[in-house]
């Protein structure tokens, strides 16, 4: 019983953020939408216990990949009020195009429910006493190793890839020259003097 | 379906709330045809109700090949964002606007 209520509390409250996301008039408030969005759907992984997943996406995507959408919302000054000049225009097609989107996904659920699709045999069954995170770090790091190191390099392709994008030199910034640093030895940066008394030093 | 699905929720409640929410985000890209920002969000939306598609099958045929499938789609959206919000800053740099109709005037 509790689980039908907190599987129709996540549900709604995440169909209902979706919908605010696409629909807010101001993209701030879109990004906070899609948050609550990512913290419901996650409350909806740990209903069938993919823990792991579920705190991925709050620490991942509420934590970086939102709070990122965030800083660049907030860092560019746009008139919003322009971009949403097709709205209305675009309304009536985009939701005839969306119900009839989502009546296809849904007769087909229909007709995979009703059976006579054969599923293959199960890849890695799950194991009750093993934690869900023990279970996914041992498929993770022996069956699926190759694509897990495959998946590490898209994320270094994008950081380089974005720091190249974002990267630019700014004139009159004055860097750090390592090189002339180690170059420089203290017979050339400094000298003995001996100066008169009450006379100060010439520098 | 498992114990972990009970309480009269079953693996068509998972996959009704990732097709409405999946369509949501289609929707989303063609309601805001002009605001990139949005647009990447609605393309996350997409790959959540992907996510959640995969974790509810996983959960139901008890095979954890879902969960770990569910985490690559999460890195490659995690790429994806982080290039597409560059590529949005140094478009806004060069051009003060980010309406989906100017790139169409990007050369080479």
């Amino acid at each position: 019983m509790i689980q039908a209520i907190a599987f129709y509390l996540f549900a709604l409250v995440v169909l209902l953020s979706g919908a605010m996301t696409i629909s807010s008039r101001n993209p701030v408030h879109s990004v906070l939408w899609l948050i609550l969005a990512f913290f419901n759907a996650a409350g909806l992984m740990v209903l069938v216990g993919a823990e792991f997943i579920a705190m991925l996406l709050v620490i991942v995507y509420v934590g970086a990949v939102a709070v990122l959408f965030l800083f660049v919302v907030m860092m560019l000054d746009i008139d919003f009020a322009e971009l949403r000049a097709g709205f209305v225009r675009y309304f009536g097609i985009g939701l005839v195009l969306a119900v009839a989107l989502v009546a296809e996904i849904l007769i087909g659920v229909g007709a995979w429910s009703a059976g006579g699709i054969d599923l293959a045999r199960r890849a890695a069954p799950t194991d009750h006493v093993v934690p869900n995170i023990v279970q996914i770090g041992n498929l993770l790091y022996t069956r699926y190793l190759f694509i897990f190191e495959g998946a590490g390099l898209v994320l270094l392709v994008a950081m380089i890839g974005a720091i190249v994008l974002t990267h630019r030199e700014r004139s009159g910034s004055r860097y750090q020259n390592i090189a002339r640093q180690n170059a420089r030895r203290p017979q050339d940066a400094t000298r003995n003097v001996r100066p008169e008394i009450g006379q100060g030093v010439q520098l | 379906m498992n114990a972990a699905m009970s309480g009269g929720v079953g693996l068509v409640h998972y996959l009704v709330v990732a097709a409405i929410l999946f369509t949501m985000g289609v929707l989303g890209i063609f309601l805001n045809r002009k605001n990139i920002i949005v647009i990447l969000m609605a393309i996350e939306l997409i790959l959540l109700a992907v996510n959640i598609n995969l974790v509810a099958f996983s959960a139901a045929l008890q095979d954890l090949v879902g969960q770990v499938f569910a985490m690559f789609v999460l890195t490659v959206a995690a790429g994806e964002a982080a290039i597409g919000l560059a590529i949005l800053v140094i478009f806004f740099r060069g051009r003060g606007s980010i309406s989906v109709d100017d790139p169409s005037r990007m050369k080479g």
